[in-house]
Protein backbone atom coordinates (compact mmCIF):
# COMPACT_ATOMS: atom_id res chain seq x y z
CA UNK A 1 0.00 0.00 0.00
CA UNK A 2 2.75 2.30 1.14
CA UNK A 3 4.65 1.72 -2.21
CA UNK A 4 1.17 2.44 -4.46
CA UNK A 5 1.10 6.15 -3.09
CA UNK A 6 4.99 6.21 -3.67
CA UNK A 7 4.33 5.43 -7.12
CA UNK A 8 1.50 7.85 -7.62
CA UNK A 9 3.42 10.50 -5.87
CA UNK A 10 5.88 9.87 -8.67
CA UNK A 11 3.77 10.38 -11.44
CA UNK A 12 2.34 13.49 -9.73
CA UNK A 13 5.89 15.11 -9.54
CA UNK A 14 6.53 14.15 -13.47
CA UNK A 15 3.46 15.54 -14.12
CA UNK A 16 4.48 19.13 -11.96
CA UNK A 17 7.76 19.31 -12.03
CA UNK A 18 8.48 18.12 -15.43
CA UNK A 19 8.37 21.17 -17.28
CA UNK A 20 10.18 23.37 -14.80
CA UNK A 21 13.02 20.17 -14.93
CA UNK A 22 13.02 20.37 -18.83
CA UNK A 23 12.77 23.86 -19.21
CA UNK A 24 15.97 24.77 -17.01
CA UNK A 25 17.79 21.80 -19.19
CA UNK A 26 16.69 23.16 -22.15
CA UNK A 27 18.11 26.48 -20.52
CA UNK A 28 21.53 25.25 -19.61
CA UNK A 29 21.75 23.44 -22.84
CA UNK A 30 21.96 26.40 -24.41
CA UNK A 31 24.01 27.99 -21.87
CA UNK A 32 26.54 25.34 -22.23
CA UNK A 33 26.72 25.32 -25.66
CA UNK A 34 27.28 29.21 -26.06
CA UNK A 35 29.49 28.07 -23.49
CA UNK A 36 31.75 25.71 -26.29
CA UNK A 37 31.15 28.32 -28.70
CA UNK A 38 33.22 30.77 -27.14
CA UNK A 39 29.49 33.10 -26.38
CA UNK A 40 28.08 34.40 -23.75
CA UNK A 41 25.03 32.85 -24.54
CA UNK A 42 21.23 33.52 -23.41
CA UNK A 43 20.35 33.61 -19.67
CA UNK A 44 19.71 30.15 -18.29
CA UNK A 45 15.71 30.88 -17.93
CA UNK A 46 15.38 31.82 -21.91
CA UNK A 47 13.98 28.98 -22.62
CA UNK A 48 11.10 30.17 -19.97
CA UNK A 49 10.68 33.97 -21.29
CA UNK A 50 10.45 32.07 -25.04
CA UNK A 51 7.27 30.36 -23.73
CA UNK A 52 5.63 33.40 -22.49
CA UNK A 53 6.74 35.66 -25.70
CA UNK A 54 4.55 32.24 -27.44
CA UNK A 55 1.61 32.59 -25.20
CA UNK A 56 1.35 35.98 -26.30
CA UNK A 57 1.86 36.06 -29.76
CA UNK A 58 -1.26 36.56 -32.00
CA UNK A 59 -2.96 33.11 -32.86
CA UNK A 60 -2.27 32.41 -36.94
CA UNK A 61 -2.62 28.55 -37.91
CA UNK A 62 -3.16 27.65 -41.45
CA UNK A 63 -5.65 24.54 -40.17
CA UNK A 64 -7.22 24.69 -36.39
CA UNK A 65 -7.20 21.09 -36.01
CA UNK A 66 -3.86 21.47 -35.37
CA UNK A 67 -4.76 22.81 -31.95
CA UNK A 68 -5.73 19.62 -31.08
CA UNK A 69 -3.14 17.18 -32.46
CA UNK A 70 -0.50 19.29 -30.62
CA UNK A 71 -2.84 18.73 -27.73
CA UNK A 72 -3.21 15.20 -28.14
CA UNK A 73 0.34 15.13 -28.41
CA UNK A 74 1.16 17.06 -25.25
CA UNK A 75 -1.02 14.68 -23.56
CA UNK A 76 -0.08 11.07 -24.35
CA UNK A 77 3.65 12.50 -23.84
CA UNK A 78 2.29 13.37 -20.38
CA UNK A 79 0.77 10.12 -20.06
CA UNK A 80 3.87 8.05 -21.25
CA UNK A 81 6.25 9.88 -18.64
CA UNK A 82 3.56 9.37 -16.01
CA UNK A 83 3.57 5.85 -16.60
CA UNK A 84 7.29 5.58 -16.71
CA UNK A 85 7.27 7.38 -13.46
CA UNK A 86 4.69 5.63 -11.68
CA UNK A 87 7.05 2.62 -12.34
CA UNK A 88 4.48 0.89 -14.66
CA UNK A 89 4.62 -1.24 -17.78
CA UNK A 90 7.63 -0.31 -19.66
CA UNK A 91 6.39 -1.58 -22.95
CA UNK A 92 3.28 -0.32 -22.69
CA UNK A 93 4.94 3.23 -21.75
CA UNK A 94 7.02 3.20 -25.05
CA UNK A 95 3.75 1.66 -26.72
CA UNK A 96 2.11 5.17 -25.61
CA UNK A 97 5.54 7.06 -26.41
CA UNK A 98 5.42 5.73 -30.06
CA UNK A 99 1.84 6.79 -30.40
CA UNK A 100 2.94 10.56 -29.61
CA UNK A 101 5.57 10.50 -32.35
CA UNK A 102 2.70 9.84 -35.16
CA UNK A 103 0.76 12.94 -33.06
CA UNK A 104 3.72 15.02 -33.76
CA UNK A 105 3.50 13.55 -37.51
CA UNK A 106 0.12 14.91 -38.18
CA UNK A 107 0.46 17.80 -35.97
CA UNK A 108 3.36 18.45 -38.76
CA UNK A 109 1.24 17.46 -42.23
CA UNK A 110 -2.16 18.86 -41.72
CA UNK A 111 -0.91 22.35 -42.85
CA UNK A 112 -0.14 21.11 -46.42
CA UNK A 113 2.87 22.87 -46.18
CA UNK A 114 5.33 21.91 -48.37
CA UNK A 115 8.81 22.00 -45.85
CA UNK A 116 6.64 20.86 -43.16
CA UNK A 117 5.39 17.99 -44.91
CA UNK A 118 8.61 17.37 -45.61
CA UNK A 119 9.72 17.23 -42.61
CA UNK A 120 7.20 15.03 -41.06
CA UNK A 121 8.04 12.49 -43.02
CA UNK A 122 11.36 12.91 -41.60
CA UNK A 123 10.15 12.49 -38.47
CA UNK A 124 8.66 9.64 -39.20
CA UNK A 125 12.18 8.16 -40.45
CA UNK A 126 13.45 9.66 -37.10
CA UNK A 127 11.06 7.44 -35.33
CA UNK A 128 11.95 4.30 -37.48
CA UNK A 129 15.17 4.87 -36.53
CA UNK A 130 14.80 4.78 -32.41
CA UNK A 131 11.92 2.72 -32.36
CA UNK A 132 14.27 -1.15 -32.68
CA UNK A 133 16.55 0.18 -29.63
CA UNK A 134 13.70 1.77 -27.04
CA UNK A 135 11.54 -1.57 -28.23
CA UNK A 136 14.37 -4.12 -27.35
CA UNK A 137 15.60 -2.39 -24.63
CA UNK A 138 11.81 -3.78 -22.73
CA UNK A 139 12.68 -6.94 -24.25
CA UNK A 140 16.92 -7.02 -22.15
CA UNK A 141 14.65 -5.38 -19.17
CA UNK A 142 12.09 -8.26 -19.19
CA UNK A 143 15.11 -10.81 -19.56
CA UNK A 144 17.22 -9.02 -16.91
CA UNK A 145 14.26 -8.81 -14.10
CA UNK A 146 11.41 -11.54 -15.45
CA UNK A 147 9.01 -8.45 -15.59
CA UNK A 148 8.12 -5.33 -17.52
CA UNK A 149 7.70 -3.22 -14.61
CA UNK A 150 9.66 -0.60 -14.16
CA UNK A 151 9.47 -0.48 -10.34
CA UNK A 152 11.43 -3.86 -10.61
CA UNK A 153 14.40 -2.05 -10.37
CA UNK A 154 14.52 -1.07 -6.69
CA UNK A 155 14.36 -4.70 -6.00
CA UNK A 156 17.60 -5.35 -7.83
CA UNK A 157 20.69 -6.29 -5.86
CA UNK A 158 22.64 -4.61 -9.34
CA UNK A 159 22.14 -2.15 -11.18
CA UNK A 160 20.93 -3.39 -14.62
CA UNK A 161 23.73 -1.77 -16.64
CA UNK A 162 26.35 -5.13 -15.48
CA UNK A 163 23.18 -7.03 -17.64
CA UNK A 164 22.62 -4.32 -19.98
CA UNK A 165 25.58 -2.79 -21.40
CA UNK A 166 24.82 -2.99 -24.81
CA UNK A 167 21.28 -2.10 -24.43
CA UNK A 168 22.33 1.26 -22.85
CA UNK A 169 24.33 2.03 -25.79
CA UNK A 170 21.62 1.74 -28.53
CA UNK A 171 19.75 3.34 -25.89
CA UNK A 172 21.81 6.22 -25.64
CA UNK A 173 21.70 6.46 -29.38
CA UNK A 174 18.11 6.21 -30.31
CA UNK A 175 17.67 9.27 -28.02
CA UNK A 176 20.11 11.44 -29.75
CA UNK A 177 18.48 10.83 -33.00
CA UNK A 178 14.60 11.33 -30.59
CA UNK A 179 15.72 14.26 -28.93
CA UNK A 180 16.92 15.72 -32.68
CA UNK A 181 20.31 16.26 -31.45
CA UNK A 182 22.72 17.49 -34.22
CA UNK A 183 23.92 14.76 -36.52
CA UNK A 184 20.60 13.82 -36.27
CA UNK A 185 18.39 16.58 -36.56
CA UNK A 186 17.02 16.13 -39.86
CA UNK A 187 13.23 16.77 -38.84
CA UNK A 188 13.71 19.78 -36.94
CA UNK A 189 16.52 21.73 -35.53
CA UNK A 190 17.25 24.26 -32.76
CA UNK A 191 19.77 26.04 -34.35
CA UNK A 192 18.88 28.24 -37.69
CA UNK A 193 21.08 26.17 -40.24
CA UNK A 194 18.03 23.89 -41.04
CA UNK A 195 17.50 23.48 -45.18
CA UNK A 196 13.71 23.01 -44.10
CA UNK A 197 13.23 26.37 -42.44
CA UNK A 198 12.33 25.07 -39.01
CA UNK A 199 10.78 21.73 -40.02
CA UNK A 200 8.00 20.01 -38.25
CA UNK A 201 7.48 23.35 -36.16
CA UNK A 202 7.52 25.31 -39.20
CA UNK A 203 3.40 25.77 -39.14
CA UNK A 204 3.39 26.17 -35.64
CA UNK A 205 3.35 29.83 -33.72
CA UNK A 206 2.19 31.30 -30.95
CA UNK A 207 0.45 28.83 -28.76
CA UNK A 208 0.80 25.87 -30.62
CA UNK A 209 4.35 26.57 -30.72
CA UNK A 210 4.22 26.76 -26.66
CA UNK A 211 2.79 23.46 -26.88
CA UNK A 212 5.67 21.51 -28.84
CA UNK A 213 7.74 23.33 -26.21
CA UNK A 214 6.05 21.95 -23.41
CA UNK A 215 5.81 18.79 -24.77
CA UNK A 216 9.61 18.49 -25.65
CA UNK A 217 10.38 19.21 -21.92
CA UNK A 218 8.44 16.38 -20.44
CA UNK A 219 9.78 14.08 -23.58
CA UNK A 220 13.27 15.20 -22.43
CA UNK A 221 12.75 14.79 -18.60
CA UNK A 222 11.24 11.35 -19.07
CA UNK A 223 13.96 10.18 -21.91
CA UNK A 224 17.13 10.96 -18.49
CA UNK A 225 14.73 9.42 -16.72
CA UNK A 226 14.81 6.31 -19.09
CA UNK A 227 18.88 6.29 -18.42
CA UNK A 228 18.35 6.24 -14.24
CA UNK A 229 16.74 2.49 -15.02
CA UNK A 230 20.41 1.21 -16.45
CA UNK A 231 21.47 2.31 -12.95
CA UNK A 232 19.09 2.39 -10.09
CA UNK A 233 19.08 -0.57 -7.85
CA UNK A 234 18.07 -1.35 -4.06
CA UNK A 235 20.49 0.74 -2.47
CA UNK A 236 19.71 4.77 -2.48
CA UNK A 237 23.56 5.50 -3.48
CA UNK A 238 22.47 4.43 -6.71
CA UNK A 239 20.25 7.45 -7.02
CA UNK A 240 22.92 9.90 -7.00
CA UNK A 241 24.90 7.51 -9.41
CA UNK A 242 21.96 7.95 -11.70
CA UNK A 243 22.10 11.65 -11.20
CA UNK A 244 25.41 11.79 -12.12
CA UNK A 245 25.10 9.40 -14.89
CA UNK A 246 22.50 11.56 -16.26
CA UNK A 247 24.38 14.43 -15.82
CA UNK A 248 27.04 13.12 -17.53
CA UNK A 249 24.90 11.69 -20.38
CA UNK A 250 23.74 15.10 -20.38
CA UNK A 251 26.99 17.23 -21.14
CA UNK A 252 28.02 14.86 -23.66
CA UNK A 253 25.17 15.05 -25.68
CA UNK A 254 25.71 18.86 -25.92
CA UNK A 255 29.24 18.34 -26.96
CA UNK A 256 28.07 16.37 -29.88
CA UNK A 257 25.35 18.48 -30.80
CA UNK A 258 28.29 21.17 -30.97
CA UNK A 259 30.81 19.33 -32.87
CA UNK A 260 28.48 17.42 -35.77
CA UNK A 261 27.42 18.68 -38.70
CA UNK A 262 23.69 16.88 -39.74
CA UNK A 263 23.81 13.11 -41.92
CA UNK A 264 21.67 12.62 -44.71
CA UNK A 265 18.60 10.16 -43.60
CA UNK A 266 19.90 7.39 -45.11
CA UNK A 267 23.08 7.00 -43.12
CA UNK A 268 20.93 7.83 -40.06
CA UNK A 269 18.67 4.72 -40.68
CA UNK A 270 21.67 2.75 -41.78
CA UNK A 271 23.71 3.31 -38.44
CA UNK A 272 20.99 3.70 -36.26
CA UNK A 273 19.86 0.03 -37.08
CA UNK A 274 23.30 -1.19 -37.58
CA UNK A 275 24.22 0.54 -33.51
CA UNK A 276 21.34 -1.45 -32.32
CA UNK A 277 21.52 -4.68 -34.26
CA UNK A 278 24.89 -5.10 -33.12
CA UNK A 279 24.79 -3.69 -29.15
CA UNK A 280 21.60 -4.47 -28.19
CA UNK A 281 21.73 -7.87 -30.67
CA UNK A 282 25.10 -9.45 -29.04
CA UNK A 283 23.30 -8.37 -26.12
CA UNK A 284 20.59 -10.18 -25.94
CA UNK A 285 21.81 -13.18 -27.08
CA UNK A 286 24.33 -13.50 -24.35
CA UNK A 287 21.72 -12.90 -22.16
CA UNK A 288 19.43 -15.36 -22.95
CA UNK A 289 22.61 -17.83 -22.93
CA UNK A 290 23.63 -16.92 -19.27
CA UNK A 291 19.95 -17.04 -18.17
CA UNK B 1 0.95 40.71 -19.80
CA UNK B 2 3.94 39.07 -20.26
CA UNK B 3 7.61 40.43 -20.62
CA UNK B 4 7.98 39.38 -24.12
CA UNK B 5 10.85 41.83 -24.48
CA UNK B 6 13.21 39.18 -23.30
CA UNK B 7 12.50 36.53 -25.99
CA UNK B 8 12.93 38.39 -29.64
CA UNK B 9 13.31 36.03 -32.08
CA UNK B 10 14.72 37.47 -35.92
CA UNK B 11 13.73 36.81 -39.28
CA UNK B 12 16.25 38.33 -41.36
CA UNK B 13 15.12 39.30 -45.43
CA UNK B 14 17.53 40.77 -47.98
CA UNK B 15 16.16 42.70 -50.70
CA UNK B 16 18.53 44.31 -53.40
CA UNK B 17 21.53 44.68 -51.84
CA UNK B 18 25.57 44.86 -51.94
CA UNK B 19 25.36 42.11 -49.02
CA UNK B 20 27.72 44.26 -47.07
CA UNK B 21 24.89 44.95 -44.35
CA UNK B 22 23.67 40.72 -44.40
CA UNK B 23 27.80 40.07 -43.45
CA UNK B 24 26.98 42.56 -40.55
CA UNK B 25 23.70 41.18 -39.17
CA UNK B 26 25.54 37.69 -39.10
CA UNK B 27 28.78 38.88 -37.85
CA UNK B 28 26.28 39.98 -34.83
CA UNK B 29 24.78 37.22 -34.56
CA UNK B 30 27.57 35.08 -34.34
CA UNK B 31 30.38 34.66 -30.87
CA UNK B 32 31.75 37.85 -31.16
CA UNK B 33 28.48 40.67 -31.12
CA UNK B 34 26.73 37.49 -29.34
CA UNK B 35 23.38 38.52 -30.15
CA UNK B 36 21.77 35.42 -27.88
CA UNK B 37 22.71 37.03 -24.86
CA UNK B 38 19.61 39.30 -25.09
CA UNK B 39 17.58 36.13 -26.19
CA UNK B 40 17.76 36.99 -30.36
CA UNK B 41 16.80 33.65 -32.27
CA UNK B 42 17.47 33.61 -35.62
CA UNK B 43 14.40 32.58 -37.08
CA UNK B 44 13.65 31.65 -40.87
CA UNK B 45 10.11 31.48 -40.28
CA UNK B 46 8.04 34.28 -40.81
CA UNK B 47 5.15 32.79 -38.15
CA UNK B 48 7.77 32.41 -35.22
CA UNK B 49 8.98 35.87 -35.84
CA UNK B 50 8.58 39.04 -33.73
CA UNK B 51 11.04 41.65 -35.43
CA UNK B 52 11.69 41.32 -39.57
CA UNK B 53 15.12 42.66 -39.93
CA UNK B 54 15.56 44.75 -43.35
CA UNK B 55 18.80 44.79 -45.17
CA UNK B 56 18.82 46.82 -49.16
CA UNK B 57 16.76 48.45 -50.84
CA UNK B 58 12.81 47.05 -52.03
CA UNK B 59 12.47 46.60 -56.03
CA UNK B 60 9.36 45.45 -58.36
CA UNK B 61 10.49 41.81 -57.53
CA UNK B 62 11.30 41.43 -54.02
CA UNK B 63 7.92 43.93 -53.13
CA UNK B 64 5.62 41.27 -52.76
CA UNK B 65 7.92 39.40 -50.88
CA UNK B 66 8.36 41.54 -47.72
CA UNK B 67 4.82 42.51 -48.11
CA UNK B 68 3.83 38.83 -47.83
CA UNK B 69 6.50 38.22 -45.10
CA UNK B 70 4.89 41.43 -43.12
CA UNK B 71 1.86 39.52 -43.51
CA UNK B 72 2.64 36.36 -42.35
CA UNK B 73 3.86 37.20 -38.84
CA UNK B 74 1.69 37.38 -35.95
CA UNK B 75 1.09 40.51 -33.95
CA UNK B 76 2.98 42.01 -31.99
CA UNK B 77 5.82 42.86 -34.36
CA UNK B 78 8.42 45.24 -35.30
CA UNK B 79 10.51 46.12 -38.49
CA UNK B 80 13.55 47.01 -38.56
CA UNK B 81 15.34 48.68 -42.02
CA UNK B 82 19.26 47.80 -41.24
CA UNK B 83 21.78 49.78 -43.96
CA UNK B 84 21.33 53.02 -46.26
CA UNK B 85 19.71 50.92 -48.68
CA UNK B 86 16.67 49.70 -46.27
CA UNK B 87 16.18 53.10 -45.36
CA UNK B 88 15.97 55.05 -48.13
CA UNK B 89 17.23 52.88 -51.35
CA UNK B 90 20.76 54.45 -50.53
CA UNK B 91 23.28 54.77 -53.97
CA UNK B 92 20.13 52.63 -56.21
CA UNK B 93 17.87 55.09 -55.33
CA UNK B 94 17.16 56.31 -58.82
CA UNK B 95 17.50 52.93 -60.86
CA UNK B 96 14.60 52.25 -62.85
CA UNK B 97 13.74 49.31 -60.91
CA UNK B 98 13.56 50.17 -57.59
CA UNK B 99 10.76 51.66 -55.48
CA UNK B 100 13.20 52.63 -53.07
CA UNK B 101 14.04 52.00 -48.77
CA UNK B 102 11.81 49.49 -46.87
CA UNK B 103 9.24 52.06 -46.46
CA UNK B 104 8.04 51.76 -49.80
CA UNK B 105 6.46 48.91 -48.78
CA UNK B 106 5.92 48.25 -45.20
CA UNK B 107 5.46 50.45 -42.53
CA UNK B 108 9.06 50.27 -41.03
CA UNK B 109 9.96 51.41 -37.06
CA UNK B 110 13.50 51.61 -36.74
CA UNK B 111 16.02 52.96 -38.76
CA UNK B 112 19.93 51.42 -38.44
CA UNK B 113 21.76 54.07 -40.78
CA UNK B 114 25.30 52.97 -42.11
CA UNK B 115 26.94 51.48 -45.51
CA UNK B 116 27.40 48.93 -44.31
CA UNK B 117 25.88 49.10 -41.30
CA UNK B 118 28.25 48.17 -38.10
CA UNK B 119 27.35 45.53 -35.80
CA UNK B 120 27.00 48.24 -32.88
CA UNK B 121 24.68 49.69 -33.99
CA UNK B 122 22.62 46.97 -35.57
CA UNK B 123 22.50 45.99 -31.97
CA UNK B 124 21.25 49.16 -30.74
CA UNK B 125 18.35 48.90 -33.16
CA UNK B 126 18.04 45.36 -32.47
CA UNK B 127 17.55 46.70 -28.66
CA UNK B 128 15.43 49.76 -29.48
CA UNK B 129 13.07 47.28 -31.47
CA UNK B 130 13.19 45.06 -28.28
CA UNK B 131 11.68 48.10 -26.20
CA UNK B 132 8.97 48.76 -29.02
CA UNK B 133 8.15 44.91 -29.04
CA UNK B 134 7.13 44.86 -25.12
CA UNK B 135 5.24 48.39 -25.46
CA UNK B 136 3.49 47.02 -28.59
CA UNK B 137 2.54 43.92 -26.88
CA UNK B 138 0.91 45.59 -23.52
CA UNK B 139 -0.80 48.01 -26.29
CA UNK B 140 -2.17 44.62 -27.88
CA UNK B 141 -3.16 43.40 -24.61
CA UNK B 142 -4.73 46.11 -23.41
CA UNK B 143 -6.95 46.65 -26.71
CA UNK B 144 -7.90 42.88 -26.27
CA UNK B 145 -9.14 43.41 -22.99
CA UNK B 146 -11.08 46.91 -23.31
CA UNK B 147 -12.46 44.89 -26.90
CA UNK B 148 -13.21 41.81 -25.53
CA UNK B 149 -16.00 39.72 -27.98
CA UNK B 150 -15.71 42.76 -30.19
CA UNK B 151 -15.20 42.31 -34.12
CA UNK B 152 -11.28 42.14 -34.49
CA UNK B 153 -9.52 45.31 -36.46
CA UNK B 154 -10.42 45.75 -40.29
CA UNK B 155 -7.26 45.55 -40.95
CA UNK B 156 -5.26 43.11 -40.09
CA UNK B 157 -1.82 44.50 -40.93
CA UNK B 158 -1.90 47.56 -38.96
CA UNK B 159 -0.70 47.00 -35.37
CA UNK B 160 -1.67 49.72 -33.18
CA UNK B 161 -2.85 53.88 -33.31
CA UNK B 162 0.52 54.49 -34.65
CA UNK B 163 0.81 52.35 -37.42
CA UNK B 164 -2.47 53.69 -38.46
CA UNK B 165 -1.38 57.15 -38.08
CA UNK B 166 1.65 55.92 -40.69
CA UNK B 167 -0.23 53.99 -43.19
CA UNK B 168 -2.01 57.42 -43.51
CA UNK B 169 0.88 59.26 -44.26
CA UNK B 170 2.24 57.07 -46.88
CA UNK B 171 -1.00 57.08 -48.44
CA UNK B 172 -0.68 61.00 -48.35
CA UNK B 173 2.37 60.80 -49.62
CA UNK B 174 1.74 58.25 -52.82
CA UNK B 175 -1.15 60.45 -53.53
CA UNK B 176 1.24 63.73 -53.78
Amino acid sequence: MNHTILYVIGAVLYIVGAPFLGCLMDGVERKLSARMQGRIGPPVLQPWYDFIKLLNKQVVTVDRAQFFILMSYLVLMVMSGAMFFSGNDLLMTFFVLSTTGTFLYFAAIVPSSPYSSMAASRELIQEVCYEPAVLLLSVGFYLATGTFNARAVFTQNTSLVMFLPGFLAAYLFAMIIKLRISPFDVSTSHHAHQELVQGVTTEMGARNLALFKLAEWYEMVFLYGVVAIFILNSSPVSILAAVLVDLAVFFCFVLIDNTNARVKWENMLGLSWAVTGLCSGVNLLILMMIR
Amino acid sequence: MGKVKKSPWLLHYDGSSCNGCDIEVLATLTPVYDAERFGVVNTGDPLQADILMITGGINQQNAPVVKQLYDQMPRPKVVVAVGTCACSGGVFRECYNMLGGADSTIPIDIYVPGCAARPESIMDGIMKAVELFQKRSDEHDRYEKEHKGEAGPVDPNINTARDKVRMKEMKGAADV
